[in-house]
């Protein structure tokens, strides 16, 4: 049943009832308002300037660096992620996600003075030292593009890891090091049901060839963010999850179920070392922006869903490291020997820079739209800058707050955001323990477009989104602390406000290429190439029905493993399918293809074994334009 | 009445070429052409290749990449290091490579499929896990964006930046077979040897394709020796300074876009018609990978480099225009008389044999 967002807001502050909690609260909008929503933050070289990249509206802010002044605000296109500046500070570029655009902007007149195209889902861009070429990490097409920074015309794309999306500049220039948000594809199919630990990477591109000429192993690791350098260039820092997937999300303690990490490397620590950011009782959900100061005795690092800063001493850090055997990622008292402060600081914390001087650091908190400037030889903010925006609080904000936390689980450990990041998927499988240790492994989801297609989970037992995120998200993922009733309708209204991204394989006007129009028909048809009519439970588009591709109904699909629970599977959603793999209910077929080559021998998943490969191709196709 | 002279001139023409001295009874009346002279040094397993059965070999910069029965090796700073399935290479035995020389990523075509071998990482593309046309992939050669593949069901293209896969087979190109032998790419066409369907021509500016046969039909007879390709079964195609050049097992084919010129044993100096591997230098020059060693020619001349079939000894001929065949006196040769494929390095040569891989070092003459 579908509940207009009017009617959930209104269910839930009846809900609200005597509940403290809500009081002052209930009259929020639910309008989508536009926060600023700081996501990074960037000085000049002359450290006069503070450059803050609003994602939520869509521009650069420019604040005078002693005063926090805005001086000048410049739009950019929708949902910028990432920006860095050229080496002379003249030229200030901002990648714009959803535009798949490069805005170049004059940071002496302060405007766009080009707008370049570039790959799908610009995530992070940096210029060469020579200031002759552009490297943009593309989150959907899980690449590096390399453009002439001149003129912003492509020279090439190189291979990254899948979900490109950060980039560096060694403190030398000589290399670019690139991370990636979702782990890499199994390199080999390993059972029935494919399910091996996630691998990530650090993508190593030679600057001055623009190639890749190294990938350094992240085993574990699904999720990789932002790398930082010392600056003698001899240690490196990047920013991870460890999510523990392959044993079943029986309990959240000691960290059963993820671990916050950061990998260290480069010739101070003479390989890759991965070293826990948690305690044993506590846990830096979501680390995402790391820096190390000038001197090399800190590095920082903010956890976005515990909005804390940690600290960590280098010497200390080094010291243990090479006084102890690794791995030490399973020993969350490890930290106590190098973290040496965590700092309160904002909601949703991400990106930090540092003063030349290191004294001071800054934080966008990116929900709710303020900077924390911290004093870092007492580790305490000094002051909290509230940037220009909406004074009330939208239910999606507050929903979207309440998606990022960590707060509502066991000793903080995890956030909706860790499975769904960035509001998205992770692109790995679980096992989660209401259906029983070792059944019903689950594929994770992309959230986007969740709105109006229930019942939820796979084997459809959840009607609604308040069911799947509240007891059940309570009792089985958080355990420790349930949501007020006006909380859990935000967080509804939240994820039913979370638009598909743009489909990057639909050409301008929503025509279809001759291959996707041969796959549409596929898709559609009744009759197979016999010439025998397709049974109606056969057709794609039967299951496969309206918008959002689903009937939102129940079926046997002959997809059952044996480690699954009996009952029947719901038609999963078609939406932004060609980004989302692994596929089917357990993530058992790799790719859209597996569906079809090795999942469905008895056409019962669709009557696909009639087509040829051509045809098949084409159905695929077809699909990516959903 | 005109084809029948045609065909008795052409055999008497044939009988007279066949009629030249052999090797060893020559009395030479003008100067030897200088053809290039190597020192070849041969890997196989005594030395670093994980199997003996070289495939394919790449020149990439200074590191030359060998596909093998057993994994595909890679030799770098003078040692051999192998990429096996643990490592996610498709199929153990790798037959095809080819380099992206704009992102430095080789490409491996193997018996189960293609890999792509990028910063060391191998990801790998089957027909159950993409929308490759079949598992088996003899060929690959990468253009710009675009990853040609020849496979035993057909032809086909992945798109890098939109990760499409497009097939092409009897149903929509002119090829009769679908054994796709080899593929050549450049920015302007493309040419797939087929193996029973000739030369396949793909345009790259109208998107459309054309077709080459033998006008001699699918017999073994050539008679018509210039008039179109020497035959339909064709083993490799390289494409360079707009010229094809196509190799089958019964002979070779050059061809400039207006005139075809083939090569026959009985007529030049190949040491066999059964050519595995053709290598375009320029418009004038090539390289031949035969059951029977290794060919160069240079437009004019000839120069023929194996193990003696006899004994194994080092053997070099040299032919000259004039049909005289020369033989030079040398100390080394290929690691085996079956060539299997041939790459350049500056002035080297790579040659993949049967029983090992050769590096034919250059001499200054």
């Amino acid at each position: 049943m579908n509940l207009p967002l009017a009617a959930m807001v209104l269910i839930a502050v009846a809900l609200c009832g005597a509940n403290t909690a809500c009081e002052g609260e209930e009259h929020r909008t639910v309008e989508n308002v536009p926060y600023a929503s700081p996501l990074e933050v960037l000085f000049s070289p002359d450290g006069a300037r503070l450059y803050v990249l609003c994602q939520g509206s869509d521009e650069i802010r420019v604040l005078d660096a002693a005063s926090y002044a805005v001086t000048a605000k410049i739009a950019v296109g929708h949902i910028p992620r990432g920006f860095s500046l050229s080496p002379d500070g003249a030229t200030l570029f901002v990648t714009n996600t959803w535009d798949d655009t490069l805005s170049v902007i004059d940071t002496k007149a302060l405007k766009v003075t080009a707008t370049w195209p570039v790959g799908a889902e610009p995530s992070s861009v940096v210029e060469d030292r020579a200031g002759t070429r552009l490297f943009v990490a593309n989150r959907i097409s899980n690449d590096v593009v390399v453009l002439d920074a001149a003129t912003g015309v492509e020279e090439k794309r190189l291979l990254a890891g899948r979900g490109s999306s950060y980039l560096t500049l060694s403190p030398d220039g000589s290399r670019i090091y690139a991370t990636h948000v979702y782990p890499n594809p199994d390199a080999q199919r390993t059972g029935i049901e494919n399910r091996t630990p996630p691998e990530s990477e650090i993508t190593v591109i030679d600057a001055g060839r623009a190639v890749v000429v190294d990938r350094m192993p992240l085993h574990h690791i699904a999720g990789v963010f932002h790398v930082a350098f010392s600056s003698d260039g001899r240690l490196g820092v990047v920013a991870e999850y460890h999510p523990k997937n392959m044993i079943p999300l029986a309990h959240l303690e000691h960290g059963g179920a993820f671990e916050d990490t950061i990998t260290v490397f480069g010739a101070d620590v003479g390989g890759t070392v991965e070293v826990p950011l948690d305690e044993l009782e506590r846990y830096v959900s979501q680390p995402f922006g790391v820096a190390i100061s000038p001197d090399k005795s800190r590095i920082y690092v903010t956890s976005g869903g515990s909005e804390t800063v940690t600290v960590i001493d280098v010497p200390r850090l080094m010291r243990f490291i090479h006084a102890h055997p690794a791995p030490f990622v399973q020993d969350l008292s490890a930290s106590a020997n190098y973290v040496v402060a965590r700092i309160a600081v904002g909601l949703n914390p991400r990106g930090l820079t540092l003063t030349r001087d290191g004294r001071t650091l800054l934080v966008a908190n990116r929900l709710d739209d303020s900077i924390s400037v911290i004093d870092t030889r007492t580790n305490q903010v000094k002051t909290t800058v509230k940037l220009e925006g909406p004074k009330t609080i939208s239910a999606i904000r507050h929903g979207e707050q309440t998606f990022y936390t960590a707060r509502y689980s066991f000793q903080g450990e995890i956030g909706c955001a860790n499975c769904h990041i960035d509001s998205t998927f992770d692109g790995i499988t679980w096992n989660l323990e209401p259906d029983g240790f070792g059944r019903n492994i689950v594929d994770n989801k992309l959230l986007e477009g969740v709105k109006d297609t229930e019942p939820y989970k796979w084997t459809g037992t959840n009607p609604n989104i308040p069911t799947e995120c509240g007891p059940r998200t309570e009792k089985y993922f958080w355990r420790s602390e349930n949501y007020d009733n006006l909380t859990l309708a935000d967080l509804t209204i939240y994820l039913r406000s979370l638009d598909p991204r743009p489909s990057r394989w639909k050409l301008a006007g929503y025509q279809l290429t001759p291959a996707q129009e041969r796959g549409k028909a596929l898709f559609e048809r009744a009759v197979d190439k016999f010439k025998k009519t397709i049974p109606e439970l056969n057709r794609c588009a039967y299951c496969h029905s309206g918008p959002k591709g689903t009937n939102q109904k129940l079926f046997d699909v002959g997809t059952h493993k044996a480690n699954d629970n009996a009952g029947l599977l719901k038609s999963a959603p078609l939406t932004s399918i060609a980004l989302t793999a692994p596929y089917l209910h357990d993530g058992s077929a790799r790719t859209l293809e597996e569906i079809w080559t090795v999942y469905n021998p008895d056409d019962k998943h669709g009557r696909t074994n009639d087509l040829t490969k051509d045809e098949l191709n084409d159905l695929i196709e077809y699909l990516r334009t959903r | 009445m005109k084809k029948l002279c045609t065909l008795v001139l052409l055999l008497v023409a044939g009988t007279v070429v066949m009629a030249a001295p052999a090797p060893g009874n020559v009395t030479r009346t003008s100067a030897l052409p200088k053809m290039p002279r190597f020192r070849f040094e041969n890997f196989t397993t005594a030395n670093g290749l994980p199997n003996d059965h070289v495939y394919a070999v790449l020149v990439d910069g200074n590191r030359i990449w060998a596909g093998t029965d057993n994994g595909l090796a890679v030799y770098e700073n003078h040692a051999w290091k192998t990429y096996t399935t643990k490592d996610g290479l498709a199929h153990r035995a790798v037959i095809s490579l080819a380099l992206d020389k704009n992102t430095g990523d080789v490409w491996a075509g193997t018996m189960g499929g293609l890999s792509r071998i990028s910063g060391g990482r191998i990801d790998s593309f089957t027909q159950l896990n993409s929308g490759l046309s079949n598992d088996v992939v003899y060929g690959v050669s990468v253009e710009g964006e675009n990853v040609w593949v020849a496979t035993a069901a057909g032809a086909c293209r992945l798109n890098l930046h939109s990760n499409q896969w497009s097939l092409y087979n009897e149903r929509n190109t002119p090829m009769f077979e679908i054994w796709s032998y080899s593929v050549s790419a450049t920015p302007t066409k493309v040419y797939y040897g087929i193996w029973g369907s000739g030369v396949l021509e793909y345009d790259q500016k109208t998107g459309k394709w054309d077709k080459y046969d033998d006008p001699d039909g699918e017999t073994e007879m050539v008679l018509f020796k210039d008039q179109g390709l020497i035959h339909e079964i064709v083993t490799s195609v390289s494409y360079v300074d707009n010229v094809l050049w196509a190799a089958t097992y019964f002979g070779d084919s050059h061809y400039d876009g207006r005139y075809w010129h083939n090569f026959l044993k009985k007529d030049s100096g190949l040491p066999s018609n059964f050519t595995n591997v053709v290598k375009g230098v320029d418009a004038k020059r090539a390289w031949f990978g035969t059951d029977k060693g290794l060919a160069y020619y240079d437009g004019v001349n000839w120069a023929v480099y194996t193990p003696s079939l006899k004994d194994g000894k080092p053997e070099m001929t040299v032919r000259d225009a004039d049909g005289t065949v020369t033989p030079v006196a040398v100390t080394t040769a290929p690691a085996h008389n079956y060539i299997l494929n041939i790459d350049f390095q500056g002035d080297d040569i790579w040659v993949a044999t049967a029983k090992g891989l050769s590096h034919g070092i250059r001499e200054k003459q």
